[in-house]
């Protein structure tokens, strides 16, 4: 299409939009990124390696017993040892895969339940949407620790009963949030194009919504994995979450919490069952500073202005 | 004959809140039908015979139908009877069971009057925090209280309770780390002792609050009237105080009522780390010896608790802003 000169508008405009492959851009868009939301991203990253990499980086197994219970720090044991000899560092290490994979597949379930149910109560509305509020309505109106240790009672403590519970009762709150953000997009042209050409539910429900509601629902699923793992950690920490002899960061501060009485002699000893505590809050924090650079980025919302 | 539309509609939240706790009690009670059907067993003890088994089925009432036992259970607990704790039987037939509600009763009242000394402590703090931060907004005071209090919220309640347990109890001994509450002892000596556990809840709910009522106020300050009283050239003071602050009694109404019932779950944990003998602490423990009874007994009246002060939270801000009877 070049002329004789050898311009070309098309060419022009062309050379100013480089197209940048998936990885540029989200290169850019990090580059970008606030502080805050690096450090989130890192300590993320350096979470999930160590959670990945357990019995490699572990120096003792996840239940290993060795002969001195108490062990102060240093030597052998860099953060000692509990009160039957297991050693805290390499408990800390596995920790950080059950409690960080037990909260993750709880959150997904939750997504599964509340998000499924939720855009088939979106898109069929009348009565189906009425009976599953109504529900979730019900579900709600009893906090959820509660009715987690209520329904922990009754199941038993195992590692099945605890994530299929949490995730049902987390899966409310989802659901919530899906059917409100669902509801808008429902109504739009070409959801009703879909749905007149004969799609049936799962494809308007794959297809057509589920895209444009993605942002909310990635950020609401990291605010969710926070919850969960917030719950599970506290009904570990009761005594009535994840049992031992798995390692996980809840019921070793449970553990270890006597501990504490020791800080005037021995500060260090103290300060021990404040680790699996502090392993906790940290990726908590970690994991809110992305959410809010997240929110910020794909709803231009704020709290300021 | 017409009814102020006021009334009709706090009338409606009220049947809506009883409607629900109906609800809420038929999800407590069911609780029971899905136990595995040999708990008798597990309750009395391999050793039980079967007279024993059938006496205590019989008791239970699990040869009747379940809505004759829902209609017995739920008549037992309008008049304070939850009836008996599971524990304390033995195989034999001796039955050294205590009745729920004594069980209850004491530790009821604990669990009230740390909630309440959370309560006035955190709620007036809370406000003027949420309020002078949004007054300062984007100033250094701002930042570092949304700092701090977004890191309080991320923290699991027991991280707190520990970090204030090694430095006000261990290290320097200020509070006891154990709350031993009794019944006997003089108040200063129960604010004393309960001094931990309602800071530690205390710090909790006032990141929680502040960070909503500033959320609210600033969402009231991107208001028209607010900038045409800007305009007008009052200070910021009176602009908060006499233009935003009587619209935003509503939300902050409902930030209250929020964070106490937060308050009614938060209550758990914080009593296990401090073994305060609060319900909290004795739903757990009912938990893990698996006292249903009990456990349905605490869940009820925790989530009636939660309701009601969700309900309270609704009436009072329709009431201070009939602009909610209309909804947009």
């Amino acid at each position: 299409m070049s002329t004789s000169e050898g311009y070309s508008a098309k060419d022009e405009v062309g050379q100013v939009r480089t197209r940048r492959t998936w990885r540029q851009r989200a290169w850019i868009e990090l580059k970008k990124a606030p502080f805050t939301a690096w450090l989130g991203m890192i300590v993320i990253s350096f979470y999930l390696i160590v959670a990945l990499f357990a019995p490699i980086i572990a120096p003792y197994g996840e239940a290993e017993i060795t002969p001195i219970p108490y062990a102060p720090w240093g030597g052998e044991h860099m953060f000692g040892t509990d009160q039957i000899g297991r050693d805290i560092l390499s408990r800390l290490i596995f920790g950080a895969r059950n409690t960080i994979g037990i909260a993750l597949a709880t959150t997904f379930l939750a997504f599964l339940i509340g998000g499924g149910f939720a855009l088939v109560a979106a898109i069929s509305r009348g009565w189906v949407d009425q009976i599953l509020s109504r529900v979730v309505d019900i579900l709600m109106a009893i906090p959820s620790l509660i009715f987690a240790l209520m329904l922990l009672s009754i199941f038993g403590s195992n590692i099945t009963s605890l994530i299929i519970i949490i995730a049902i009762l987390d899966s409310t709150r989802v659901f919530r949030l899906t059917r409100a953000v669902a509801m808008n997009v429902v109504v739009m042209e070409y959801v009703e194009a879909a749905k007149l050409r004969g799609e049936g539910l799962g494809w308007v429900m794959r297809r057509e919504i589920l895209p444009n509601i993605m942002p909310p629902l990635v950020a609401e699923f990291g605010l969710r994995f926070c919850f969960v793992f917030l719950t599970i950690a506290a009904l570990s920490f009761l005594g009535v979450g994840i049992q031992p002899p798995t390692a996980d960061w809840g019921s070793m501060v449970r553990e270890n919490a006597s501990l504490i009485q020791f800080a005037q002699f021995d500060l260090k000893a103290g300060i021990t069952p404040l680790l699996p505590a502090a392993a906790i809050a940290i990726l908590t924090i970690a994991v809110n500073f992305v959410v809010d650079w997240f929110l910020m980025k794909t709803s231009g919302l704020r709290d300021e202005h | 004959m017409t009814v102020h539309p006021v009334i009709r509609t706090v009338l409606q939240r009220l049947a809506l809140g009883v409607i629900t706790l109906f609800f809420v009690s038929i999800v407590i009670f069911s609780g029971v039908e899905m136990l595995p059907g040999d708990f008798t067993q597990a309750v009395l003890g391999q050793a039980a015979t079967e007279e024993t088994v059938a006496a205590f089925r019989r008791e239970l009432g699990l040869d009747q139908p379940a809505y004759i036992r829902y209609i017995d259970w739920i008549g037992g607990v309008m008049s304070g009877d939850f009836g008996t704790s599971f524990s304390g039987r033995a195989a034999s037939g001796i039955d050294r069971s205590r009745e729920v509600v004594d069980l209850i009763g004491p530790r009821l009242w604990n669990t009230l009057f740390l909630a309440s000394m959370t309560a006035i402590v955190a709620v007036p703090l809370a406000l003027f925090l949420g309020i002078t931060a949004a007054l300062y907004r984007n100033s250094v005071y701002d930042r570092v209280v949304n700092a701090s209090t977004l890191a309080t919220i991320s923290t699991p309640e027991f991280f707190v309770a520990y970090i204030l347990i090694l430095f006000l109890a261990a290290l320097n001994p200020v509070f006891p780390s154990l709350a031993n509450v009794s019944p006997g002892i003089p108040l200063d000596e129960r604010i004393d002792r309960s001094a931990l556990p309602a800071m530690t809840l205390s710090l909790v709910i006032i990141a929680h609050m502040m960070r909503m009522t500033r959320a609210a106020i600033i969402n009231l300050l991107a208001s028209p009237y607010i900038e045409m009283a800007r305009l007008k050239g009052l200070s910021s003071t009176r602009v908060i105080l006499f233009h935003a602050l009587p619209n935003a009694w509503a939300p902050i109404v409902n930030v209250i009522a929020f964070n106490l019932a937060y308050l009614v779950v938060g209550v758990v944990v914080v009593e296990v780390v401090f073994v305060y003998p609060g319900i909290g602490q004795l739903m757990v423990d009912a938990v893990t010896t698996r006292d249903i009874p009990v456990v349905q007994a605490c869940a009820l009246i925790f989530a009636a608790t939660y309701i009601v002060l969700n309900l309270l939270a609704d009436i009072i801000s329709i009431v201070t802003n009939p602009r909610l009877l209309h909804p947009r």
